[in-house]
């Protein structure tokens, strides 16, 4: 009936899982008992939980990105201190928990931390700054988040209900296998990644097509905010490689679970298949992320500094550049593995040349600020961080590029500095500075500045506190993934790292200190004009935060920065744009398709880890039956009435009176 | 040995020398261990092209860098000296310098990656008068064996070779992944099922080297060390003589028993050897190593490793 499931699943001999579930199952109670007991059940159904808005999508997204980070910090900060202790020592994790640490750190900050955010920002920031009321598949827009936060769900049922891999976050047969690794470990895993898969190819699927067919009028492609552009190579790299992802786990779960031999060790598996195909969406895969940071650093390079980007068509060029050879390195993760010179020269010069993009990229930065009114705010200060980290771990990425080079260093702590440089110093980075910088778009207030500061410094100083002697330590031999270590002269750097980790966790208590103060002094921090920065691009002529549906009358754009060329005029002419003729609104209606497919796919995944097959059959069915339900439905738009539309826009040009007033009078515009 | 000929300027020299001391040395640590620490051919080839790599590009980063921050500092809004110049945003002759200088660059690191990825193939044989050491390394769950088809003998987690001799390296794998790793020696490299891997090393003088793996194998991952030995010539006679014909030979039975999984296994040896065990192994003759046995404390879906915790 239970399938594999029993009570001995619940780590009731293990003090560390069984008191953080229970501590998150009190905290989820609470959570629980308060919306119910405030009565916000109705509000969160009908505003978040159906909904297609885009930016509630993406708000959502957003939130469910920083709770995985933190959960993957939670796991950090275990896997940090614990080393620490285990020098010629046991520590405090075994080796089957450490393992399961390391894995899951890895799995939940690259798909369920940062993915989530990325995927946040490009859905809340696309179609504003094309110019457009939505998405272009709202209803299938919500299905993709929800998916995701499905995934999500399975990964942290792990926690409480079983065990999660212990094979490192690309779980390389033949040690995922289940003759070496027969647990539900791998399983969860899967399953949790193979329905976020979907959810993110869906949004993939998604913005492409929104920016390739949903830009208002005049909003040509070179006209595009860059950020469009990187979020189009980035649903590109989605739309290309998340397949691979799915059709070699998918391969692995036949391995698994119909003892199939596509990677087996016996029996004609091939292993290094494995390895190949998980590596072919890998890499692209860090670039799926990092291409929208750099978008959001261009963004804010440019408004911080008063100045068009510098190189706008240069940048366009070195993205898609970047978008391109990055499918074609996936072999610089295994050069060891003894594919010969030819084949590791090869990628190693493609890897190599990636640098290329994103060197072009940081000079235009930085001549973006040549000439600029450099403002150092918040968003600008994780800039600065970015340019001198990135830097840095682009430097020791082309290091590992170079095959006699990666010989030595591979899958050592020094790569383990690497891409933590890279991701931290810029995804990471630049997901705060987004945060930072939208945050007044989309909740209506700005954040706290001063604690904003405190949090960044912390953050910086701490990566570099932590990250450091990593680089040492690989290049005194250490390799990664060492559950207890014997040699003395490691002991010092270890020791330093966990003093950073330290500060890091202070950024983190300053992050949510900033969150705090700001909620309270919501009121005095207020964006009443909808542009809080003197911005650029279309979404600062939005209210913050923008109604549901966006613009009121679709944005006519005659040049590059549309919103910048809008506030020029009106400077100039010391007027606005005379008020619109209004019409009513299209919008899609809410559905609740996307929260109750996800429902089933969590209880379907969780079924399959368990070999519960009866449930299984009932969830999938319920799950695609969910679907055509949906796509029986007869109305699938509703109208906002004129009076509606004028009085929400006619609120806005009030407030843009006010700043054009405030604009003249302080001249900020040439 | 300079086997390459690329830049090899006195500064790397110099740094060579100086950063795994200075490091170390803030470290409290004797100078050795390292991968900047070469005792062999090959690891010096690595270490020179490491950091001959990263001075070239710390000659463009280090500028870029200074230039960010001067630019960023010199032109903030409470800076009255610096012109605010609105519309600047593109210029042709920066464009053009923005393109060549990282492609100058690669073109440069990529003839370094195009001669290096040859002369260090790690199938290649070393250039020298002496006649190579064979070794077979089998990577097992947890543990290495390494077979010494020439000497007849095997040992287990122990790597003893004769000073400035290449020791040319088979390694396979009757398990999972791993990689076969002496930071010291130099080039490390995958040990899988089924394929045999070629390594050539070398290492110039006496020493005691840490080996490691260095790609994660399950549970037993982190005692997965062997000690490596590098021992005056003659005296690698002498210890091969010791260990031929004393303690157990390495039969099929006794593999069978290696092939279990455990973790922490003390360095042993085999004085007898069977001689067509490593190809047996190679080949998949003899079945990889069956993983975890049941046994222990039943756990729904949860794994129990087989040798006792930590
Ligand atoms: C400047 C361009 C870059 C180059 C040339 C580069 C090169 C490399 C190489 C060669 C490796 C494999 C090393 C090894 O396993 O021995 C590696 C690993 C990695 N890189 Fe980069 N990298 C670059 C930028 C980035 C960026 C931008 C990111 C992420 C946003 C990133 C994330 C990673 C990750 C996550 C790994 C390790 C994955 C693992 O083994 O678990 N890298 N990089
Ligand atoms: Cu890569
Ligand atoms: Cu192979």
């Amino acid at each position: 009936m239970l399938g594999k499931l029993d009570l001995s699943a619940i780590p009731l001999s293990q003090p560390i899982p069984l008191i953080t579930s229970f501590v998150v199952i009190l905290i989820a109670v609470a959570v629980l008992i308060l919306i119910t007991a405030k009565g916000w059940w109705p509000y969160l159904w009908h505003e978040w939980i159906t909904s297609v808005d885009h930016k509630r999508i993406g708000v959502m997204y957003c939130l469910l990105g920083v709770v995985m980070l933190i959960r993957g910090f939670a796991d950090a900060i275990m896997m940090r201190t614990h080393q620490a202790l285990a020098i010629d020592a046991p520590g405090y994790l075994p080796p089957e928990h450490y393992d399961q640490v390391f894995t899951a750190h890895g799995t939940i900050m690259i798909l369920f931390g940062a993915m989530p955010l990325v995927l946040g920002f490009m859905n809340f920031l696309v179609p504003l700054q094309l110019g457009v009321r939505d998405v272009a598949f709202p209803t299938f827009n919500s299905v993709g988040f929800w998916l995701t936060a499905s995934g999500a769900l399975l990964v942290n049922v792990s926690l409480f209900v079983g065990e999660f891999a212990r094979t490192g976050w690309l779980p390389y047969p033949p040690l995922s296998e289940t003759t070496y690794t027969p647990g539900v470990g791998v399983d969860y895993y899967l399953w949790a990644v193979q329905i976020s898969g979907v959810g993110t190819l869906i949004t993939g699927i998604n913005i492409v097509t929104t920016v390739l067919k949903m830009r208002c009028p005049g909003m040509s492609f070179l006209r595009m905010p860059v950020f469009c552009w990187t979020a189009l190579a980035s649903c590109m790299l989605i739309v290309a490689t998340f397949p691979i992802l799915s059709a070699t786990l998918a391969m692995l779960t036949l391995d698994r679970y119909l003892g199939w031999h596509y990677f087996t060790n016996t029996a004609g598996g091939n292993p290094m298949m494995f390895v190949n195909l998980v590596w072919a969406w890998g890499h692209p895969e860090v670039y799926i992320l990092v291409l929208p940071a750099f978008g959001i650093f261009s963004e804010i390079f440019s408004t911080f500094s008063g100045k068009p980007l510098f190189g706008y068509r240069s940048m366009v060029a070195a993205t898609l550049f970047i978008c391109i050879v990055s499918m074609m390195v996936w072999l610089h993760h295994f050069f060891t593995m003894g594919a010969g010179p030819a084949v590791n020269t090869f990628f190693g010069i493609s890897s190599s040349i990636i640098a290329v993009g994103t060197g072009v990229k940081i000079y235009n930065w930085i001549f973006t600020m040549y000439g600029g009114r450099v403002r150092f705010e918040v968003p600008m200060l994780w800039s600065m961080g970015f340019i001198f980290t990135f830097i840095i771990g682009g430097l020791t990425g082309v290091l590992l590029a170079i095959p006699p080079a990666d010989f030595v260093t591979h899958n050592s702590m020094f790569l383990v500095a690497h891409f933590h440089n890279v991701i931290i110093g810029g995804v990471v980075f630049g997901i705060f500075a987004g945060l930072e910088f939208w945050f007044p778009k989309a909740f209506g207030f700005r954040l706290h500045e001063g604690w904003g500061k405190v949090a960044f410094w912390f953050a910086f100083i701490g990566f570099w506190v932590t990250f450091t002697p990593l680089y040492v330590l690989g290049l005194l031999g250490m390799t990664r993934r060492l559950q207890h270590i014997n040699i003395e002269a490691w002991r010092p750097w270890l020791y330093i790292s966990v003093i950073g980790v330290g500060i890091l966790i202070l950024g983190v208590i300053s992050q949510v200190m900033q969150l705090v103060v700001s909620i309270r002094d919501r009121e005095t921090l207020r964006d009443v004009t909808g542009d809080p920065w003197d911005g650029r691009s279309l979404e600062w002529a939005t209210p913050s935060p923008p109604p549901f549906f966006n613009f009121a009358v679709m944005p006519n754009v005659e040049g590059e920065e549309a919103y910048w060329g809008i506030k020029l005029r009106a400077v100039e002419t010391q007027q606005l744009s005379p008020e619109p003729k209004y019409e009513p609104i299209h919008m899609p209606v809410n559905s609740p398709v996307g929260f109750f497919t996800a429902f089933f796919t969590t209880v379907f995944g969780f079924a399959m880890v368990w070999y519960i097959w009866w449930l299984a059959s009932v969830a999938l069915v319920a799950a695609f039956v969910g679907f055509v339900v949906f796509a029986w439905r007869d109305i699938h738009e509703f109208e906002v009435p004129i009076e509606q539309v004028a009085s929400v826009d006619r609120a806005r040009r009030a407030a843009r009176e006010a700043l054009l007033e405030k604009l003249t009078r302080q001249e900020v515009l040439p | 040995m300079g086997r390459l000929q690329i830049p090899k300027g006195s500064l790397c020299r110099a740094l060579r020398g100086a950063l795994p001391c200075g490091l170390s040395s803030v470290g409290l640590a004797s100078c050795s261990g390292g991968v900047l620490d070469p005792l062999g051919p090959v690891g010096a080839e690595n270490a020179t092209i490491l950091i001959d790599s990263a001075v070239i590009m710390l000659a463009i980063v280090v500028p870029t860098i200074l230039l960010a921050f001067w630019v960023a500092w010199r032109y903030r809004a409470s800076n009255p000296r610096g012109e605010y110049l609105p519309y600047w945003s593109y210029s042709g002759r920066v464009e053009a310098v923005v393109w060549s200088i990282p492609t100058l660059t690669v073109m440069f690191l990529g003839g370094l990656i195009w001669i290096g990825s040859y002369e260090l193939d790690p199938f290649r044989p070393l250039p020298s008068k002496v006649r190579p050491l064979e070794v077979q390394v089998v990577s097992l769950d947890w543990k290495w064996l390494f077979i010494y088809p020439q000497q007849g003998i095997a040992t287990i987690n122990q790597l003893v070779v004769p000073a400035a001799t290449p020791v040319h390296f088979s390694i396979t794998s009757a398990s999972v992944f791993n990689a076969f790793f002496v930071p010291r020696l130099g080039s490390m490299i995958y040990a899988m099922p089924g394929m045999v891997s070629q390594l050539h090393l070398q290492a110039d003088d006496p020493g005691q080297l840490l080996g490691i793996s260095a790609q994660f194998s399950g549970d037993g991952f982190s005692d997965m060390q062997f000690q490596v030995k590098s021992v005056p010539a003659a005296d690698f006679g002498a210890w091969v003589a010791s260990v031929r014909g004393t303690g157990p030979v390495l039969d099929r039975a006794a593999y069978a028993e290696l092939l279990q999984q455990a973790q922490r296994v003390p360095p042993s040896t085999y004085g007898g050897i069977d001689p067509q065990l490593f190809l047996a192994v190679a080949n998949q003759q003899i079945a990889p190593g069956p993983g975890p046995q049941p046994g222990g404390p039943h756990h729904a879906g949860r794994e129990v490793s087989t040798s006792g915790k930590d």
